[in-house]
């Protein structure tokens, strides 16, 4: 066992340290696969002014919608947010910053930045908003645009199984954003519904393996919230 | 009268070919997948991280951790793998998808698209549609003609914040199907119950029609 346990009891306690006016990523996609718990540790933690970087921006009363209620956010820097009221009120009435970003380059600007690389060149967003005031260039007679690189004060990560080096394994569609967020924060916090002692998972599954992770917390409670129900019967 | 939604679905999973890799964007696209033949081979990606999207759940197996990009609980295929973002836009970007169905609020004649934002009225943001326009292999844009106040959607030139420039190879609305050539629309099928001079009239980009336009068969 590593002499430094990374194992903490509480998603509070795993905050220590944060501060007003950080940079925090964060996992998921709409609300599948959310660190559910440190969110609500975050909002309790009452910082401000805080950027977030996360695909989504939650639901009004779930997720990251939760922190732009008690207005704890500062800028996302999110693809895709038209799942949230108090976002675009907030956002049309300038008291929210906001820098969309392509879902793809959002990806790979997290991945670039936990794999040590300052910046990329995408084909993605040529020709429009995104790439205004952003170095340009061709390879091979193709336009690219060159992103750079996201990193973060604190990485939230959200996975199904986890052990106390904080080796992480994601259940479906909950992986998304959570493999590059867990890579591109100086203190990555995950946040497991199982954890397990080393040894108990199967090298061969770990989809992040635990240097990546800082400090991780068993989840106290799961809602998973659904955002739209399908049924085949329903259709 | 134009095209159902249905009907437009139907239409366009005929340019789904069997064995090949496709993602259908939210709206009309989505409904195509209820169109293709059950043994097709296709391949559903949905970019939250999925290649083989199946058929809705029935109650029972509603699982909270599968969702498509509509956040819509769904099930997988035979045959189907999950993985991160970062290598779902390998995918996308990288060009190993063969052909994306988009919605669309403008296309105009040089094959730019505007589908993410209304300046000062609507911010949603882009999502995955400028990836997919970059770097799928056959772009497709599905949706209505007109706008609700009855302006067409297809321009001389689009005046909302683009999604991408000179990517839309064809477009498929409930009014026709027009191909994008040389700066121009080219008119191929028309809805049946509609005249080429209808279509026409509801074209604001300058449109040929082909010596071949024939009715959309539905």
């Amino acid at each position: 066992m590593a002499s430094v346990s990374k194992v903490y009891h509480s998603a509070a306690e795993a905050l220590k340290g944060i501060d007003h006016n950080m940079t925090v990523l964060v996992g998921g996609f709409g609300l599948c696969g959310i660190p559910e718990n440190l969110i609500l540790a975050l909002r309790d933690s009452k910082m401000k002014g805080l950027t977030c970087v996360s695909n989504n921006a939650g639901v009004d009363d779930w997720g990251l919608g939760l922190l732009l209620q008690t207005k704890q956010i500062k800028k996302m820097i999110s693809s895709y947010v038209g799942e949230n009221a108090t976002f675009e009120k907030q956002y049309m009435n300038g008291e929210l910053e906001v820098e969309l970003t392509p879902q793809g380059t959002l990806a790979e600007r997290l991945r670039a930045g936990g794999a040590g690389i300052p910046a990329f060149f995408t084909p993605t967003g040529y020709g429009t908003l995104v790439a205004e005031g952003k170095e340009t260039r061709v390879f091979n007679g193709r336009n690219y645009v060159l992103e750079q690189a996201i990193t973060g004060d604190f990485a939230f990560v959200k996975a199904w199984k986890g052990d106390a080096f904080g080796n992480l394994i994601y259940r479906k569609t909950a992986r998304n954003f959570n493999p590059m967020v867990a890579t591109a924060g100086k203190i990555t916090i995950a946040e497991v519904e199982e954890l397990v002692e080393v040894g108990e998972l199967d090298p061969d599954q770990v989809h992040t393996p635990g240097v990546f992770v800082q400090r991780i917390i068993q989840g106290a409670h799961y809602q998973k919230r659904i955002e739209h129900k399908t049924t085949r019967n329903h259709n | 009268m134009p095209l159902t939604r249905e009907q437009l679905a139907q239409r366009l999973a005929k340019e789904v070919k069997p064995g090949s890799v496709v993602n259908l964007g939210i709206g009309i696209p989505t409904l195509v997948a209820n169109y293709l033949a059950p043994d097709s081979g296709v391949f559903l990606q949905s970019e939250n991280g999925l290649l083989g999207i199946g058929p809705f759940p029935n109650e029972s197996e509603v699982d909270p951790d599968l969702i498509n990009a509509g956040k819509q609980t769904i099930t997988t295929i035979s045959g189907s793998s999950f993985f991160s973002s970062a290598d779902s836009f390998a995918m996308i970007r990288g060009g190993h998808i063969d052909l994306t169905i988009l919605g669309a609020m403008q296309v105009d004649q040089n094959g730019n698209i505007a589908n993410w934002m209304i300046p000062g009225k609507m911010v949603k943001g882009m999502g995955g549609a400028m990836d997919l326009v970059a770097g799928a292999k056959r772009v497709l844009v599905a949706m209505q003609q007109t706008d609700k106040e009855g302006h067409s959607k297809l321009l001389k030139k689009c005046d909302l914040p683009l999604t991408g420039q000179s990517c839309i190879h064809q477009v498929f609305t409930d009014h026709g199907v027009f191909k994008i050539e040389n700066g121009e629309f080219v008119l191929i099928e028309h809805a049946p119950d509609l005249s080429v001079q209808e279509v026409l009239a509801a074209t604001e980009g300058q449109c040929r029609v082909s010596p071949d336009v024939r009715p959309i068969p539905v």
